[in-house]
Formats: structure tokens, sequence, C-alpha cells
């Protein structure tokens, strides 16, 4: 099975507009800056998996991360905010509030940890796209 | 509220992001299926192994 990375493309777009919008969009709603540049495709799964995770995890009675007391509850907070504006709206209706007692609400506290994170990376990759340095 | 089994929620975290990482790591459709079925493969198959290991361990 070939597991060979991406091959990096020559820029062949323009650094026309401003280059950070689909960055910005991406972490702002999962997948839209993969929709800003026509790869409706691919945003659709991103922002299905994306959004999927972090629903899950809160349907998991997962815990949203608020307050930084300590290392951990730093960290947590960063991975949450990547999931932007999913984040930003949970924390205004009082989701994730709840504190952990049950294993698998654990794990939704990582669902939601990882959906952020990951919606980091489709960020970064919905910027690569713009710049041209991916196809 | 949901509550899935221990081994329900290993699926579903690897196939959330086995999608992601192959639409983000490689370029081309055919790629992105092979690389995201790869990473499924190995969320899945790393998880059984290591839960095995843990079982050996607590005896």
């Amino acid at each position: 099975m070939s597991t060979t990375p991406n091959k990096p493309v020559a820029g062949k777009k323009s650094d026309e507009g401003f280059v950070y919008l689909p960055l910005i969009a991406g972490w702002l709603f999962p997948g839209a800056g993969h929709f800003l540049q026509g790869k409706w495709i691919r945003g659709m799964l991103l922002a299905v998996s994306i959004v999927a995770m972090f629903v899950l995890g809160l349907a998991m009675q997962g815990l949203l991360y608020t307050s930084v007391q300590d290392i951990l509850s730093m960290l947590g907070v960063a991975g949450d905010l990547g999931t932007g504006l999913l984040y930003l709206l949970s924390r205004m209706f009082g989701l994730g509030a709840q504190p952990i007692q049950t294993t698998v609400a654990d794990y939704g506290t990582k669902f939601i940890v990882v959906a952020g994170l990951l919606n980091i990376i489709a960020a970064v990759d919905a910027h690569n796209l713009r710049t041209g340095r991916k196809s | 509220m949901f509550h899935p089994s221990h081994f329900a929620a290993v699926l579903l975290f690897s196939l959330f992001a086995s999608t992601v990482f192959g639409i983000t790591m490689r370029d081309t459709p055919q790629r992105m299926f092979r690389y995201g079925a790869y990473c499924f493969i190995l969320f899945i198959g790393s998880a059984i192994v290591l839960s095995w290991v843990m079982l050996l361990i607590a005896r």
C-alpha cells in the first residue's frame, strides 16, 4: 500500500485576494475553507467528520474545557478552540459543562479535543490549497 | 445521551480521524482513499493489539 507523502506543487495559484481567508473560514467552520475553493466533496467529508466527532463528544457527556487551571486544561482549551464557532456556540448554550463521571464521558472529552485538532489540520490544508502548495 | 461500547467508540474515532487524514495528507482521490483506509486499519489494529497487551500485563 502506497503511503508516499504529497509532492510539493510549484506555486501555480496567484496570491490575489486575502490568502488567509480559507484558513480562517476553515477554522471557524469545518470544511468552509474547502467550500470557498470549490472543493465541495472534500469540504463536505471534512465537515461531516469533524462536526460528527464534536457532536458525538458532547452526546457522550464530554467536557468542554473552559478554564486554564493547569497545563493539561490549557492544552484542552487549545484543542477545543480548534473547532472555532462550534466551541463558542457550545459555550454560549452551556453545553459540555458537566463534570466527567463515566468512562464514556472521558472518551467524549477526547472526541471534542481531537475534533478541534483535526479541524486545525483541515484549515491548514485549505490554506495550502489556496497558496498552491497542494492541488 | 449516547453511550457506545468501547470498541464502537474506537471505530467511530478511527473512521472520522482517518477520513480527515486521508483528505489532508494526499492529493488525488484514489490516494486519499487508500491512505484513509491504511490509517483506519492501523488505528483499529493497534487498539486491538494494545488491548491484548494490557490484558496480558494485568494477569
